[in-house]
C-alpha cells in the first residue's frame, strides 16, 4: 500500500479518537444538515459489502427469454447472500432496446431483490427517449449518497454528441445504431461538461480524505475507441477526482474482467449477466488478467454478477462470482503491491488458455 | 459370434486379485466397458468379508423392526433399485428420494444423490440409522443386536480377525458392493469390443444425438477406454424445482447457494432396468426423461447453464431411447 493512503488513514483515526469528537459536535450544533454531512464524511470507513448487477440486455420475453432468466438468477444470487449485503448496485443497461416495456420487466425483476438497489443507466436504456422512460421509472440518471464513511457519485457516462438530426435519424434508428458493439457513425461517450460542473459541486462538500466511489456505465478511461470502450472527457472527470486520496470507479458496459489503476483511481470493470464480451485488440490495461474464453456449451458461461468488498481503509475488494466457474477475487492489497496480475499471467497478451 | 471375437472380448476382461492377512484372495472380474476401481488401503477385498458383506446386505435384522434390509431398496431383481419413485423403510414410511442402483456404485467418487458420504463405507452407515429407512436408534443398538446372533461373531472374527463394530460391517457391505459391477452391454462390445453389429443402427444414431445435439455426453461422459457415463459432478436440471419446498440437493452439503437443487450425474448404465428416474423418481420411463430434456429441463433461477432446450425430432428422441438401451450390462455374479 502506498504511505499517502496510509497517512490518510492516521489522520482519520486521530481525528475520530480525539479532534474529532469536538468537530461533530461543534458542526452538527451549527448547521443540521450540511455540516453534519461533511463530519459523517470525516469519519474512518467502516468496512461492508455490496453485490453488483449489471449490463442484463433486457428485451421482452417473448424474444428473448434467455436474458429474462439470467437477470432473474442474478436477483436469486444476491437475495442468497447471507450475510446479505448493504445494497445493490445495477451498473446499466437494464434494456436491449430502451423500450419502456423492456424497462418496466427489468423493474419487476429488480422489485424483487431484498436489499436496497442504486441504480445507473447505460446507452441501451438511454437512446429510445434520451432517458425518459428511464428517469420515469428509476429516478435521476446522477446522483451522490453517502453510505459508512463512503462517498457514493453515479454518473451518465454515456452522453454523445448530436449526431442523429443532421442524418435524420428516428428515434429507433438512433437507439438500434447505439446499440451496436461497432458503431462507425457513433460519438464516443462522454460525461459532459454541466455533469463535471455538478460533479464539481457535488465534491465540493467531500474532504479529500474521505474515500469516494463513481460509478460509471462506460469505463471512465480510454480503452478502445471503436467499441465505445471509452469515455471521451476521462482525463477532465480524473482531474477532478485527483484530490481525493482513495477513489474507486466501478463500471459496467465491458462484460469482462477488467482492472485498472491510474494514479489515484483504481477502475473494476464487471461483468454482464446476459453475454461476455470478447477483449479489445488493444488498449488493454496492464492489470488486466483476461478472462479465458467462454465455453459456448455453457448459456451463462463467462457471465455473472459481483460482490464488493469496501474494506476499512476505504479501499475495495472484488469477487467476480461467475456462473460457471469458480469465484475470482481481486484484492486492492495485490493491486497496490503490484501482484495483481499473478505472476503466472504477467507479460501475457491474453488469457491463459 | 464368432470364435475369435468372443477370444478378443475375454482378453478385454481384467482380473484383479486381492488378498488380506484375515482372508483368502478375492479375483474381481472387471467386465468390458469398465476399469479398476479404486480399493480402500484400509479396507482390501476378500473372500470372507465379501461373503460377510453379501450377508448383511440381505439381512432385514439390520433394521430397527426386521423388515428392511438393504436389498429391499437395492433389489438384485430390479436394477439394484426399487423400481418405486421414492423409497420405503420401516413402517411404510417413504423417502425422499428415489433409490440409486448399486450397480457400479464403486465408480461415483461420492455416494449419495448429493454426495454426502465420501465412500460406499460412509454410505453403508447412512441408512441404518435413518428414521424412515432402516430405523435402528443408533449405530451402537444394531452392534449390540448383532453381537447377539453367534453366526455374525463368528463371521466377523474370520473376516477381520476381531469382533463386530460400525465401521467392520461398513467395510464388509461396501466391499460386497463392489462386486456389483455390471458392463459388457451391447454398447461395450460396439465400443470397446470392436463388435460394429453389436448395436442397431437405431442405437447407433442414438449414440450420435448423445454425443452431440441431445448434449448429453458433456455430463454423462465416456473416453475411448472405459465409461462410466458421469463426470462425477453436481448439475440443477430443474428436476423438483417447480415446487415450493424443493429438495436442495448438494446444497445441503456445501452450503453454497450455487448448488441449490443441484444432483449428482447418475451413470447410465442398466438404466433401463432402474425406472423411474431422476433423484425424486418424476420421470416414469426414458422416453419421459429424454422429453424432459428436449425441453430444456424446469427453468429456475438455479439451472445449469448446459441445460437447454434440444428441438430433437422423434425420430432422434426414439434413437436416443434406443441408445440408452443398449448400456444394459452383464448381471454381475455375486
Amino acid at each position: 500500500m502506498k504511505p499517502r493512503h496510509e497517512s490518510g488513514i492516521t489522520r482519520r483515526d486521530l481525528l475520530r479518537a480525539g479532534a474529532g469528537t469536538a468537530a461533530v459536535t461543534l458542526m452538527a450544533g451549527a448547521s443540521p444538515f450540511g455540516m453534519v454531512r461533511m463530519a459523517f464524511g470525516s469519519e474512518k470507513a467502516q468496512s461492508f459489502t455490496f453485490a453488483y448487477l449489471s449490463d442484463a440486455h433486457l428485451y421482452v420475453k417473448s424474444l428473448n427469454q434467455k436474458f429474462v432468466d439470467s437477470l432473474v438468477k442474478g436477483v436469486q444470487n444476491v437475495n442468497d447472500m447471507d450475510p446479505p449485503p448493504d445494497f445493490v448496485f445495477f451498473g446499466g443497461d437494464l434494456a436491449q432496446l430502451g423500450h419502456p416495456d423492456e424497462l418496466k420487466l427489468g423493474k419487476e425483476i429488480l422489485s424483487g431483490l431484498k436489499p436496497k438497489l442504486h441504480m445507473m443507466v447505460g446507452e441501451h436504456d438511454w437512446y429510445l427517449d434520451m432517458g425518459e422512460a428511464w428517469k420515469g421509472l428509476f429516478g435521476p440518471d446522477r446522483y451522490s449518497f453517502d453510505h459508512k464513511g463512503i462517498h457514493f457519485v453515479v454518473l451518465n457516462s454515456v452522453i454523445v454528441k448530436d449526431y442523429w438530426t443532421p442524418n435524420n435519424m428516428t428515434p429507433e434508428q438512433r437507439m438500434l445504431a447505439m446499440a451496436q458493439l461497432d458503431n462507425p457513425k457513433g460519438e464516443a461517450f462522454s460525461v459532459g461538461s454541466e455533469q463535471r460542473a455538478w460533479l464539481e459541486k457535488d465534491l465540493k462538500k467531500v474532504k479529500p480524505e474521505t474515500p469516494l466511489v463513481v460509478f460509471s456505465h462506460s469505463p471512465l478511461y480510454k480503452l478502445y475507441r471503436p467499441w465505445n470502450f471509452w469515455t471521451d472527457d476521462a482525463e477532465e472527470v480524473q482531474k477532478i477526482l485527483s484530490r481525493f486520496k482513495i477513489v474507486t470507479v466501478f463500471h459496467g458496459h465491458t462484460h469482462q474482467i477488467l482492472t485498472n489503476r491510474i494514479g489515484n483511481i483504481t477502475f473494476h470493470g464487471f461483468l454482464s449477466t446476459a453475454w461476455p464480451w470478447p477483449y479489445a485488440p488493444t488498449g488493454m490495461p496492464k492489470l488486466s488478467l483476461q478472462m479465458d474464453r467462454p465455453d459456448p456449451f455453457f448459456s451463462t458461461d463467462g457471465c455473472g454478477w459481483g460482490t464488493i468488498d469496501m474494506l476499512g481503509s476505504g479501499q475495495a475488494d472484488k469477487t467476480y462470482q461467475l456462473w460457471n466457474r469458480s469465484p475470482m477475487k481481486v484484492t486492492y492489497q495485490e493491486i497496490a503491491a503490484g501482484t495483481w496480475p499473478p505472476a503466472y499471467a504477467q507479460g501475457s497478451s491474453g488469457p491463459s488458455y | 459370434m464368432s470364435c475369435m471375437k468372443t477370444c478378443m472380448a475375454l482378453i478385454l476382461l481384467l482380473t484383479i486379485a486381492y488378498a488380506d492377512a484375515y482372508g483368502g484372495p478375492y479375483t474381481l472380474t472387471i467386465p468390458l466397458g469398465l476399469t479398476e476401481t479404486a480399493i480402500p488401503k484400509d479396507n482390501p477385498m476378500t473372500v470372507e468379508k465379501i461373503a460377510l458383506g453379501k450377508k448383511l446386505y440381505f439381512d432385514k435384522r439390520l433394521s430397527a423392526d426386521d423388515t428392511v434390509a438393504c436389498s429391499n431398496c437395492h433389489d438384485p431383481a430390479r436394477g439394484f433399485a426399487d423400481a418405486l419413485p421414492t423409497s420405503s423403510g420401516i413402517r411404510g414410511q417413504f423417502g425422499p428420494r428415489n433409490a440409486p442402483t448399486v450397480l457400479n456404485s464403486a465408480f461415483y467418487a461420492l455416494q449419495f444423490w448429493d454426495g454426502r458420504a465420501p465412500t460406499l463405507e460412509e454410505q453403508a452407515k447412512g441408512p441404518i440409522i435413518n428414521p424412515v429407512e432402516m430405523g435402528m436408534p443408533s449405530h451402537d443398538e444394531l452392534i449390540k443386536k448383532l453381537q447377539g446372533i453367534p453366526e455374525y461373531v463368528k463371521d466377523f472374527q474370520e473376516a477381520f480377525g476381531s469382533g463386530i463394530t460400525i465401521d467392520r460391517l461398513a467395510q464388509a457391505i461396501a466391499a460386497f458392493e463392489r462386486t456389483i459391477i455390471s458392463g459388457n452391454s451391447t454398447f461395450d462390445r460396439f465400443l470397446y469390443g470392436e463388435e460394429p453389429d453389436a448395436i442397431s443402427e437405431s442405437a447407433r444414431k442414438g449414440l450420435e444425438v448423445f454425443r452431440g445435439k441431445g448434449r448429453c455426453l458433456n455430463c454423462h461422459d465416456f473416453n475411448p477406454m472405459y465409461a462410466f457415463f458421469t463426470d462425477n459432478k453436481f448439475h440443477n436440471i430443474g428436476v423438483g424445482m417447480d415446487r415450493t419446498d424443493y429438495d436442495p440437493g448438494r446444497f445441503k452439503v456445501t452450503q453454497n447457494p450455487a448448488d441449490k437443487g443441484a444432483f449428482k450425474t447418475s451413470t447410465l448404465r442398466n438404466i433401463e432396468l432402474t425406472a423411474p428416474y431422476m433423484h425424486d423418481g418424476s420421470q416414469k420411463t426414458l422416453e419421459d426423461v429424454v422429453e424432459f430434456y428436449n425441453k430444456g429441463g424446469i427453468r429456475n433461477p438455479y439451472l445449469d447453464g448446459g441445460i437447454v432446450p434440444l428441438g430433437l425430432s422423434d425420430q432422434e428422441k426414439k434413437d436416443l431411447v434406443e441408445f440408452l438401451k443398449s448400456l444394459t450390462g452383464d448381471k454381475p455374479q455375486i
